[in-house]
């Protein structure tokens, strides 16, 4: 697929050839557990299906659940009941086989590793020889625009550089998904424009399915295919809104501006009020 | 150092050496007034003053007593010589090395074990703790006593009486810092699927080298101590502690002095010497800086 050329701006379908292949399958999932005195539903009855080469972004207020949900799905998070499937596999065997990468909210740099050595921890621990670990390390960090910080300590770069360590990092070892949670939360909003900007550009040169969970609403509309409205107690999916059809697949800052950008945007909004309870 | 940090230093080493003499003078007057007075002659405060910074067992020996003694007993004898001082301070040195050597090993094996095993914490952990409020000057003899009934003398008691006084605050650091790693990087790791022993390899263990070196230069002061007080009851043939027992013997507080202050250098070496191997060990150039 040409994708890395600027591409007409129409929607470009995935591989036509081929039926779009479904990489996660949540279907009824819920997640219980026990705090001091009453049961807390952090899921509740989630079904949610991701084909290959989706861009879903998570969006609700804190305690929707959408971390929780991105967790199970890294098994990193047992859900109470309800199934779920990646590329095929229970998220254990899947975390076993390296299905996916993580990008968490801190970029959780080892300090005492250069970035270099930061990016080449995942294939250290896949035992990939020395050689081969520190050329495909350079290969990501000129992905993620770092070229020349191969050296650098992480304390010695700014937080959106270091987020961005941390998004090669995650692809070093290719894995078809990428699952991220709120990367670009705590940085302010020019760089977090900036990235937004790599980000979609990087998803589209590299086809990997992306679950980014995120509070910015602007910020979902802007990377996804797909954006899934959850509310809290119990967490749950209230709409799913597809801005493939209006959106095109490479997009640039402008079509922020956009009427069709504004719509989906505004139905998030509505989305969110809806679900959202003020009162407490 | 620059001379901008000079001038403190050199103000604080002064008002060292001010008190030192004055409380030279202080500490030994009562002792020069007697001598003075035997002697039957007449005495000014200005005589006083000189008998209490001269005398041959003072009370508190003046600074230059003490560096004179120091001097004459480090060049006035060949080092193999046991009345070099020197020859002492590498003797306690060696069994604080051996003895520090020792602790590290037990001290990361048991922090190992404790992180790793919940079980070993409520068991192992309270023996660790108990065995530190036996004071050292109690189980140091009996230390000694059966090891030497087993056959082991010189330098072996004295290194575990030192390992046993050092391997105390590399254990508690070492399970602090094997604890450090920050969740979300436990979690990376367990994202990657890495087993338990890449995981403290790759993990654990460089997020708790600041931690481990912070312990490091308590306990290796400690096993300078250690090492001293296990020379006590040896019945001192060599070593500091054997310095120090005979200074006080025979009431040589002058060459009890140098004792001190050659096991006070010996420390302060050691220390900056664990401070240069921390330098070198732990990359990043801000330890533990996050």
């Amino acid at each position: 697929m040409p994708a890395a050329q600027p591409a007409p701006l129409t929607l470009v379908p995935p591989a036509a050839d081929t039926a779009p292949r479904t990489i996660v399958d949540i279907r009824n999932l819920t997640l219980t557990y026990q705090a001091a005195d009453h049961p807390v539903y952090a899921l509740s009855d989630v079904s949610l299906s991701i084909a290959k080469g989706d861009f879903i972004s998570l969006i609700g207020p804190s305690g929707c659940g959408k971390t929780t949900l991105m967790r199970v799905v890294a098994d990193l998070e047992q859900p109470t009941s309800g199934e779920v499937t990646v590329n095929g596999m229970t998220p254990e065997q899947a975390r076993l086989k390296r299905a996916y990468g993580y990008v968490f909210q801190a970029p959780a740099l080892y300090p005492w590793r250069t970035v270099e050595r930061n990016v080449m921890l995942p294939l250290e621990i896949m035992g990939m020889p020395k050689a081969d670990r520190q050329q495909r390390a350079r290969e990501q960090l000129d992905l993620v625009g770092l070229s020349g910080f191969e050296r650098k300590f992480p304390w010695q770069l700014s937080g959106g550089m270091q987020q961005r360590v941390s998004i090669a990092r995650a692809l070093a070892f290719d894995p078809d998904l990428l699952l991220m949670d709120e990367p670009f939360g705590a940085l302010d909003e020019i760089t977090r424009d900036h990235l937004n900007l790599q980000l979609t550009r990087l998803w589209l040169s590299t086809r990997k399915t992306c679950i980014f969970v995120t509070h910015s609403i602007a910020e979902a509309v802007f990377l996804s295919t797909r954006i899934v409205v959850m509310s809290p107690r119990p967490g749950r999916i209230l709409d799913v809104i597809d801005c493939d059809r209006d959106l095109p697949r490479e997009r640039t800052l402008d079509i922020r501006e956009s009427p069709e950008f504004q719509r989906i945007a505004h139905r998030v909004r509505e989305g969110l009020m809806e679900g959202h309870s003020y009162d407490d | 150092m620059t001379t901008k940090n000079m001038l403190p230093v050199a103000v604080m080493a002064l008002a060292v050496l001010v008190l030192w003499y004055a409380g030279a003078v202080w500490l030994n007057a009562p002792t020069a007034t007697d001598a003075l007075n035997r002697a039957g002659h007449d005495w000014t405060t200005a005589d006083l003053i000189r008998a209490t910074l001269a005398m041959k067992r003072p009370i508190l020996p003046t600074p230059d007593q003490v560096a004179r003694d120091l001097y004459t007993s480090l060049t006035g004898y060949p080092v193999t010589s046991i009345r070099n001082l020197l020859y002492h301070t590498g003797v306690t040195a060696g069994a604080a090395m051996a003895g520090f050597g020792m602790g590290v090993v037990l001290g990361v094996a048991l922090a190992a074990g404790i992180v790793q095993a919940r079980t070993l914490e409520s068991s192992l952990l309270p023996w660790v703790i108990a065995s530190q409020t036996v004071p050292i000057l109690a189980i140091a003899p009996m230390i000694v006593v059966i090891l030497g009934n087993m056959g082991f003398t010189g330098l072996l008691p004295k290194a575990i009486i030192a390992a046993y006084l050092c391997f105390f605050p590399i254990t508690i650091g070492m399970v602090k810092g094997l604890r450090s790693a920050d969740p979300l990087t436990l979690d990376l790791m367990r994202t990657y699927s890495a087993g338990t022993a890449q995981t403290f390899r790759l993990l654990r263990l460089p997020a708790s080298l600041p931690y481990l070196f912070t312990s490091l230069k308590i306990a290796v002061a400690a096993s300078v101590v250690g090492a001293i007080v296990a020379e006590l009851p040896t019945g001192g043939q060599a070593g500091l502690g054997a310095r120090l027992l005979s200074g006080s013997y025979y009431g040589q507080t002058v060459q009890i002095w140098s004792a001190l202050v050659m096991a006070a250098l010996l420390s302060v070496t050691l220390v900056a010497a664990v401070g240069l191997a921390e330098r070198v060990l732990v990359p990043g150039g801000r330890g533990g800086a996050r």
